[in-house]
């Protein structure tokens, strides 16, 4: 099992040495990669995924356990470095849950698939919150529900040790609990995200500028009280949501639950009454 | 010289992937020349020409894009000396299952992407099973799991192959696939090299112009469905 990639080395677009000279993220940790468009963010996980050794644009070197893909035999039989969760990823296979999950199995070379496809079941249903069962077909799923299955595939399945996110901003699943997830199970994730939520859910981050590292942040006491904050309007909104979904209004009176804002804190909340 | 072999199967990306791969060969110095063969018409060339190498097209028109390839391998070859090339990228038609343009000596490299069936692999045959490079495209658009499986598909086809994942958009993967052309060992000639599978075989009236439907009309290489020993008439 890997215990973490290093990324030393790199320049700028104009060539010079990038403030943030080397960056080391260990097995269960989480990564956010910040920036505005063009700032090199993109460029970053190519060089991870291609494992670069000091001949891409950039100039920087991956290393793996402080190895260079040269050293390091054990990661060239690796047939992916970089496990991939994106907005924009679709199942395309026309085929039952359950009929892919054993392919994958099979492919993986999993020899008793029948308990981990339940573990990736139930993993998948408690992210999405529309539960999915193993007969359904994997292009008729919702794309909350996809991408639930995705991480719940990477995470028990995948073997490549290290997962990106990329902007899966409000693909409808249980992100902090998707994050753990991958933490727990070693994984070293790297969040690519304009999103407040996700970035402050990484314990470091970096912060890209024209095509360099710039600045590298731990999260501060302060932006840990925000996240709680934001977590909480989250769950209100997502409770809003499935509330209106099913058919319900919104009005003291009928239900048990009383729906408001909270004015002294300027966050939102749901009483229980 | 360097003789590339591109081929794949429609769409899945052969010539963006060889434009970014051709970029970081300049870069590195080399000189590198590029030709398509088509069957009716193609604009793959002028994407070639923003590259500003020497650029050829080939246009088989009514015959077989590949038996027309093989008859001009020589042809492709002098041009691209004439023009110094250290490297000649020959990108095939790509039309065709059964495409089977591999030549002994020659780096062949094969283009096929996640979107195409799982079950694709085992149908496209000589092509994929004869590459010594399988570049694997648009697998930013489909799962992980997918590209897991897709992949296990190839090897299955191709165990021999090196397997490269490439994002036709970014160039990402370029890199590799430069360092596998350069790693190849240069082709003193072309002329006597041998190809690696024999070509669809096809000589019949139909190849001499023959447009009527009907046994009557159908002379020599005919070959006939087998459906299964009783419905033949």
């Amino acid at each position: 099992m890997l215990k973490k990639i290093t990324i030393t080395g790199g320049l700028d677009k104009d060539g010079h040495p990038e403030r943030v000279q080397r960056l080391d993220i260990g097995a269960g940790e989480v990564v956010g990669v910040v920036g505005p468009t063009g700032s090199g963010k993109t460029q970053l996980i190519s060089d991870i995924e291609q494992y670069a050794d000091g001949e891409t644009l950039t100039g920087r070197s991956i290393l793996i356990d402080g190895q260079t893909l040269q050293q390091s035999v054990e990661v060239r039989n690796l047939r992916h470095l970089v496990a991939q969760v994106s907005q924009n990823m679709n199942f395309v296979i026309d085929m039952t849950i359950e009929e892919f999950l054993i392919m994958h199995t099979q492919v993986r070379s999993i020899g008793s698939p029948r308990q981990i496809i339940r573990e990736v079941l139930s993993m998948c249903n408690e992210l999405s919150g529309e539960p999915v069962s193993l007969t359904d077909n994997l292009t008729r799923l919702s794309g909350g529900q996809s991408r639930a299955l995705m991480v719940a595939d990477v995470a028990m399945i995948s073997q490549a040790p290290i997962v990106l996110i990329d902007e899966i901003e409000n693909a409808g699943i249980d992100r902090l609990q998707a994050l753990e997830i991958l933490k727990g199970k070693g994984k070293v994730v790297l969040l690519v995200s304009h999103d407040p939520t996700l970035i402050l859910m990484a314990r470091q981050r970096v912060v890209m500028k024209n095509g360099g590292m710039d600045k590298l942040y731990q999260t501060t006491a302060t932006e840990q009280k925000i996240l709680a904050d934001l977590l909480r309007v989250e769950k209100y909104l997502s409770r809003l949501r499935d509330h209106l979904r099913n058919g319900n209004t919104i009005d003291p009176k009928d239900g048990k639950e009383e729906w408001c804002y909270g004015q002294n804190t300027g966050t939102l909340s749901v009483k229980h009454q | 010289m360097r003789f590339v072999i591109v081929a794949g199967t429609p769409s899945s990306g052969k010539t963006s992937v060889m434009l970014h791969t051709i970029r970081h060969l300049l870069k590195d110095g080399r000189s590198v020349a590029a030709c398509k063969i088509d069957c009716l018409r193609t604009s793959d060339d002028a994407r070639y020409r923003r590259l500003n190498i020497p650029v050829a097209v080939g246009l088989s028109d009514y015959i077989c894009p590949d038996h027309f390839y093989v008859a001009n391998l020589e042809e492709i070859e002098r041009w691209a000396q004439a023009r110094q090339a250290d490297i000649l990228v020959l990108e095939t038609a790509g039309l065709c299952h059964r495409c089977a343009p591999a030549v002994y000596g020659c780096l062949s490299v094969c283009v096929i992407d996640n979107l195409i069936g799982m079950e694709t692999p085992q149908k496209v045959g000589p092509m994929l099973s004869t590459a010594d490079i399988v570049v694997v495209t648009k697998g930013d658009i489909v799962s992980q799991a997918e590209r897991e499986v897709f992949r296990y598909k190839v090897e299955t086809v191709n165990p021999r192959a090196r397997i490269l994942d490439f994002n036709g958009l970014t160039g990402q993967g370029s890199i590799r696939l430069k360092n596998e052309i350069l790693k190849s060992r240069p082709l003193e000639t072309i002329t006597g090299k041998e190809l690696k599978y024999p070509m669809p075989a096809a000589v019949c009236s139909y190849c001499a112009g023959e447009t009527i439907v009907g046994r009557t009309y159908q002379m020599g290489n005919v070959k006939k469905v087998d459906f299964g020993g009783l419905e033949q008439c």
